[in-house]
């Protein structure tokens, strides 16, 4: 393994697939999509295979993680937004599974790349302008215009709104990929000084104990922020759906 | 040195992206080269001309968007049937089942204790009308009980009374009879004493009026 600590991020070819002269190789990152979707999915089965009227402690794991969502996006987009609930739960099952499975020495990050956030990130606002317009019709035009601003602030104001629901998918996007790269990258980098630095002899031992310190205190701390970049990611998600849900205020 | 050293690792990564097996006996410099020849044909063929020679970030790496945007695609798309068919029904089932049976079971017990609470006040009526009952028989006996007795007494009385005369009856012959035998035992002692005084016998009759004169006096 090398030690350049980009060296994860790279997507490598397992089965070469060409269709059309575009590359759709089954690479790297596309087994640990797969393998989110299935450990995901398994634990989330098998835990509740019982259907435990008192649930055991992984059963209610799951149950917990439903509820968590479920509570999350009714405080979100009320319970018209309920209708989002497998998308929610899809999206931050997915991000949160994928974000602990690069947690694993040598496994690959899905979240750590650009694109696949982007693209999630786009999933959410897209969803969000499609229902917006097939729900309120015009109507959800009403989003960039705030009620109660005077006529004279108001193109400023509309202007502001514009601008910030066209950065949401980047901000939303960029917030997960951006958390999930620099913490790797920096984990890579302490533990890179803990293997250089005791390559150099006694003291460089000596010397490779407080990055060894940081980088057990990274990885707590990593472990974290892959919750934490799940949860506020689902956040967003209901509260971009609330405007859908509810345009115009509420 | 460490930097020189992980691109020259990852050169042979890269050569392997260009699929062109046959470079790989070529310069680093000649592998990147080759990689935009050999996939000018992606949509981003254009930026790939750029990156080859700068060894892009990873994250970055246009050439792998299309791959990933696919497998991001089918296994999201996947996920979410999975989740929204299979796995969301299955534990709001497992909830909803619970909130049922804890309702019902809450509706049970609230049954129940109306139940109980019917049963104590029951009880409680049956208890009030028992002691009443329980009074009303105590007062009756303790009424009968009471004349029984008065009766009995009466009647003991009474018959005390009976004897009471019968003795003073019995009594009053006994005094008369012995009176009677006085006046008898009075004769014969005077008959006694006459004889003796006298030397002579007097008659009874004699006796007799000497006698019921004297007793009359």
């Amino acid at each position: 393994m090398s030690n350049d600590p980009t060296h994860q991020f790279l997507v490598n070819k397992i089965v070469p697939i060409e269709i059309g002269g575009i590359d759709f190789s089954f690479t790297n990152a596309s087994l640990f999509m797969v393998a989110t979707v299935a450990v995901a999915t398994g634990f989330l089965y098998f835990t509740t295979g019982q259907r435990g009227l008192v649930p055991s402690r992984m059963q209610s794991v799951s149950e917990m993680s439903y509820e968590f969502i479920a509570s999350m996006l009714r405080e979100g987009a009320g319970s018209h937004g309920m209708k989002f609930f497998p998308f929610v739960f899809s999206l931050f099952m997915f991000v949160l599974t994928a974000n602990l499975l690069g947690m694993m020495p040598y496994f690959f990050t899905v979240t750590s790349q650009i694109i696949v956030t982007f693209a999630l990130a786009l999933l959410v606002i897209g969803t969000v302008v499609v229902y917006g317009f097939y729900k309120h019709g015009f109507g959800f035009l009403k989003l960039f215009v705030p009620s109660g601003v005077p006529g004279a602030l108001l193109p400023l104001v509309v202007s502001i709104e514009v601008i910030s629901f066209l950065s949401r998918p980047i901000s939303l996007s960029i917030r997960l990929f951006a958390n999930m790269l620099a913490g790797h990258i920096t984990l890579k980098v302490f533990a890179g000084f803990v293997t250089s630095l005791s390559a150099l002899g006694a003291v460089g031992v000596a010397g490779a104990i407080l990055p060894l310190f940081m980088t057990v205190a990274l990885t707590g701390l990593e472990f974290l922020v892959s919750f934490l970049q799940a949860y506020v990611f689902a956040v967003l998600t209901c509260m971009y759906l609330n405007d859908a849900v509810h345009p115009g205020g509420h | 040195m460490s930097v020189t050293l992980a691109s020259a690792e990852s050169t042979p990564f890269e050569i392997a992206q260009a699929e062109t097996p046959a470079d790989t006996h070529e310069t680093p410099a000649d592998a990147h080269a080759a990689q935009p020849a050999g996939e000018v044909h992606t949509e981003t063929g254009v930026a790939h001309g750029e990156e080859a020679g700068s060894g892009v970030f990873p994250p970055f790496d246009q050439t792998t968007f299309a791959s990933q945007l696919l497998w991001l695609a089918i296994t999201f798309g996947l996920f979410y049937l999975l989740m929204s068919k299979v796995v969301i029904p299955r534990i709001g089932g497992i909830l909803e089942t619970r909130h049922d049976r804890i309702a019902q079971d809450l509706d049970e017990a609230s049954r129940l204790k109306a139940e109980a609470d019917a049963a104590i006040a029951s009880y409680e009526q049956d208890l009030a009308s028992a002691r009443t009952k329980g009074n009303a028989i105590a007062s009756a006996a303790r009424e009968d009980a009471k004349a029984k007795a008065d009766a009995e007494r009466a009647k003991i009385e009474a018959s005390l009374q009976d004897k009471i005369a019968g003795a003073e009856t019995r009594i009053a012959e006994i005094k008369a009879k012995a009176l009677a035998d006085v006046g008898t035992i009075a004769e014969e002692t005077t008959a006694a004493l006459v004889e003796q005084l006298v030397g002579s016998k007097a008659t009874k009759a004699e006796i007799a009026s000497a006698v019921k004169s004297v007793a009359g006096k």
